[in-house]
């Protein structure tokens, strides 16, 4: 490969490379924990919120850079109710979900017709909920329990959100989590081979054999270390299933369907788009719904995670959300972005926040690393970006 | 023979890539008004920012002389000290501020920290006489005309204390009477000895004004023209240099001209404005457009002729309509939506392309299956392939020029993104097409290759109404001209027997209330 094809790929994955590169810093800083198998499983849980916050957060910051500042509240709110169902009421597991879900989505309707029909500016719309939820969650908490926190939560709830699926002992090689590992990383190679096989069959434009071995070769690679690292973490934690279910639909959505499309294009030109059929109401009101969906799956990971509900819950998640996706190159004024890129954004978040908790940095100084990092991160990515031109 | 102003010697500006120019020479004389033409890309802007050092010394190859000199631009201060103002294309005014303000922003009167207000308004003024401006300075730039404003352009660029005076387009957003007063100004300024680069792609006006015309085709200098004589030199003259060959006929002839019946029809049809609704946009307007006819509507600028056909485009402009759509001679009520519009086969393809037309942070591919990507689909999951090859297909069909489908739209040329647009809506398979400015800002080439797509449309029996500002173009193509002014058709003319000067007169007489 020349040092021009070399040079171009580099620049065009500059947030994987980043991302790399931070491992690494922690890898020396660490003394190698950072690579132990109890972190992968740490990395995957505490970060678990954010790929699926931010598979919601990217479909609204899509239709024109709007956000969603609530989503942390309603994390919280969502949770303190989840709590008062499940485990002061006694109610079964499914029923109580149901119910979650359900004002999720009433949350999600009355606020996307806020934005969408009312035309409310959606950082006003949801900065009401921001102020409005953990105030109603954290008196509902306080009503119910006198520590100000609701738990423990039945079995039958983590066992859907945070365990871990047929676990085993540390340090022994969990077989089902391995031959999944396989299975998902021949099927990455199988589909990229066979999408260039397509493309060269009909005639259109494909990558190179090298530029496909590459690309399925590092995603494989990846796959293989993570599900064996987890292999040794006692095996595949439920909420990996969650996110990669999520992330890998959001994917097909935002790059396969017409609707993904539609997103796209309101956020790249509303008029055109309203003016080529486009019902640019409708994805307004849909971006907002799917967002509060989203929190309601999102809030349910969170409180078994930590097997509790309480006033803290969600906090700053709304942030971390934005984070990953502009950190992932989702444009801030819209119509571009992609989910690998809010994936690989809120991974090297979760790396940095990990990374500083391993060397015990202390919290207020994590911060101010958090906050330089992320503009540098940016910086780093719109420099890299002008010198393509 | 006049002295020798501006020289630009073996001139070779590259971008990565691309050679903008390529050992371009140019010669200006003391006193002249020289014109520059060229078609989109051609390379005239990227001289004049060599020229005033937008693109510093030492960016590109070759010398400028100037005033005997040769002279070593960094930025455009530079290049103003020696007297070379060049004043762009789209007005940098601040609307919010004074014209003294606007005239002398970055060149403040007064001490390093203290602005000296009455020096500034006396010498604004001053300069505003001169360019034949009675407003005070004083008042805001919002409050006058864009007629005006570039005149206070030319005003700022005199307090400059301008030599050498480039202007870009400096007519591109006036109406015919203040781009005459502009060009009159000009001749006015040459007598005084100003000497003037002028870039247009307004022929008639270059012609009118201009002494010398350079010609500049991909990158170089094709041709000086002199212009000095009693008899203006010919658009077509000017033409053929431009796109290299001859061009006979401006407009292509259409063959096997076959008109059908009636498809759309608009019957006593009003439309009020959506934030004024006491105000008619469209006033009882009624026309139709037969299959393979392609019908013109000649207005000025405000006839409502936008109004009319975004409103007949699912109502995506106007609230209280009334009046009736039929097609194929059946009443149609048409929802509120412009999904509705497109099922029943209508499109509309906007004047601006820009701003309501494309999505300029796609790709082409992307564009072109906008409004029908339903065709390419299946269950809402989108072929990939499949749009791939409609985008390629349409590429070939329009000749746009585009390494890969995959490119964005907002890298192109005016011309390709005018294809683009066109290319979406035809790929939609309406039945009827509203053409709304079909070629605005896009060269000569290019609008020929558009007047072909359009004579194509027609012969393959689609209905076509064209929006045009340009009375050559309505003659040219339309088999049938429909003359709009002040929201109402005033007019309606077969295209063989109509003249410029039979639109016009019918136009002048509605205005008188006749």
């Amino acid at each position: 490969m020349d040092k021009k094809v070399l040079a171009s790929t580099l620049k065009k994955n500059a947030m994987l490379v980043v991302l790399v590169l931070v491992y690494l810093f922690f890898m020396v800083l660490t003394g190698g924990g950072i690579f132990r198998p109890t972190s992968f499983n740490a990395l995957i849980s505490q970060n678990a919120y954010v790929y699926i916050l931010g598979c919601g957060m990217l479909m609204c910051m899509l239709t024109g850079g709007n956000i969603d500042l609530s989503c942390g509240a309603f994390v919280c709110l969502l949770g303190a109710i989840g709590g008062v169902l499940m485990v002061i009421q006694g109610w079964g597991t499914g029923i109580s979900l149901l119910v979650v879900l359900l004002i999720g989505i009433v949350y999600g309707c009355g606020l996307g017709a806020l934005v969408a029909y009312v035309r409310v500016p959606p950082w006003i719309a949801t900065l009401a909920g921001y102020l409005a939820f953990r105030g109603l969650g954290t008196a509902i908490l306080r009503a119910n329990s006198s520590t100000g926190s609701i738990g423990p939560f039945p079995d039958s709830f983590l066992d859907i959100f945070s365990r871990i699926v047929f676990k085993t002992p540390e340090g022994v090689m969990n077989i089902p989590c391995i031959v999944a590992g396989i299975v998902a990383a021949a099927l990455v190679v199988l589909l990229v081979f066979r999408n260039r096989a397509v493309r060269l069959k009909k005639g259109y434009e494909a990558d190179s054999f090298g530029a496909a071995a590459a690309k399925s070769g590092i995603g494989a690679a990846v796959i293989l270390l993570v599900m064996y690292k987890l292999s040794l973490a006692g095996g595949i934690p439920t909420v990996l299933l969650w996110v990669t279910g999520i992330v890998l639909i959001y994917s097909f959505i935002t790059s396969k369907t017409t609707i993904g499309r539609h997103f796209y294009v309101v956020g790249g030109n509303i008029e055109a788009a309203r003016l080529s059929g486009v019902n640019t109401k409708r994805i307004m009101f849909l971006a907002y719904l799917n967002m509060a969906v989203l929190t309601s799956i999102s809030a349910m990971t969170v409180i078994a995670r930590f097997t509790a509900a309480n006033a803290n819950a969600g906090k700053n998640f709304e942030m971390d959300a934005i984070s990953a996706c502009v950190v992932g190159g989702v444009s801030a004024s819209g119509g571009a972005g992609s989910i690998l890129g809010m994936v690989i954004g809120a991974t090297l978040i979760g790396v940095i926040n990990l990374g500083m908790f391993q060397i015990s940095l202390d919290a207020n100084y994590q911060r101010v690393v958090k906050g330089f990092v992320l503009l540098a991160a940016v910086v780093f990515d719109i420099l890299s970006k002008q010198k393509q031109k | 023979m006049a002295k020798i102003l501006l020289e630009m010697k073996n001139i070779t500006k590259t971008f990565p890539g691309v050679k903008a120019l390529d050992n371009v020479n140019f010669q200006v004389e003391e006193g002249e008004i020289h014109a520059l033409v060229g078609e989109n890309g051609a390379g005239k802007s990227t001289l004049m920012n060599v020229l005033s050092g937008i693109y510093p010394y030492g960016t590109y190859e070759g010398d400028i002389i100037y005033d005997g000199k040769v002279c070593e631009f960094h930025n455009i201060k530079d290049s103003e000290k020696l007297g070379i103002v060049i004043i762009h294309q789209e007005l940098a005014l601040v609307p919010e501020m004074t014209i003294g303000e606007n005239m002398y922003l970055g060149n403040e009167r007064g001490h390093k920290y203290a602005i000296d207000w009455n020096t500034t308004y006396a010498e604004a003024d001053k300069y505003l006489r001169m360019v034949g401006l009675s407003e005070s300075s004083k008042v805001q730039v919002k409050t006058i005309g864009t007629g005006k404003q570039q005149l206070v352009e030319i005003a700022k660029a005199l307090a400059k204390k301008a030599r050498l005076l480039i202007l870009d387009e400096p007519t591109s957003s006036l109406n015919e009477e203040d781009s005459r007063a502009l060009l009159d100004l000009m001749l006015e300024f040459k007598k005084q000895g100003m000497t003037m680069i002028i870039i247009s792609h307004k022929l008639n006006e270059v012609a009118y004004v201009a002494d010398t015309i350079t010609v500049v085709r991909d990158g170089a200098t094709i041709e000086t023209i002199d212009n000095h004589g009693t008899e203006q030199v010919s658009e077509e003259r000017i033409i053929k240099g431009m796109v290299g060959r001859e061009i006979t006929n401006r407009f292509p002839k259409r063959d096997n001209v076959q008109i059908g019946d009636i498809q759309l029809e608009v019957d006593h049809w009003t439309v009020h404005h959506p934030l004024y609704p006491e105000r008619k946009v469209v006033d009882d307007v009624s026309m139709y457009v037969r299959k393979g006819e392609v019908v013109g509507i000649y207005g000025l600028m405000g006839a409502g002729r936008t109004e009319l056909a975004m409103s007949i485009f699912g109502q995506s402009y106007g609230t209280n309509f009334s009046g009736e759509l039929k097609i194929d001679g059946k009443p149609v009520k048409m929802k509120k939506s412009e999904a509705d519009a497109i099922k029943h086969k209508i499109a509309y393809v906007t004047e601006d392309r820009k701003g309501n037309g494309l999505v300029l942070s796609q790709s082409i591919k992307v564009n072109t299956s906008l409004a029908h990507l339903d065709a390419i689909s299946s269950h809402t999951v989108i072929d990939g392939d499949k749009e791939y090859a409609v985008a390629e297909e349409y590429r070939d069909k329009l000749k746009i020029k585009t390494p890969t489908v995959e490119q964005l739209v907002g890298n192109l040329s005016g011309g390709n993104q005018q294809k683009v647009l066109l290319a979406k809506w035809m790929f939609a398979e309406p039945d009827i097409m509203l053409l709304d400015e079909p070629t605005r800002g896009i060269d000569v080439g290019a609008k020929y290759e558009i007047y072909c797509i359009i004579n194509d449309l027609a012969a393959a029996g689609k209905s076509v109404v064209m929006i045009s500002s340009e009375l050559p173009e309505v003659l040219g193509l339309c088999d049938r001209i429909y003359i709009m002014n002040e929201g109402k058709m005033v007019g309606e003319m077969k295209g063989s027997e109509a003249t410029q000067e039979s639109i016009m007169a019918v136009i002048l007489k509605s205005g008188r209330g006749e």
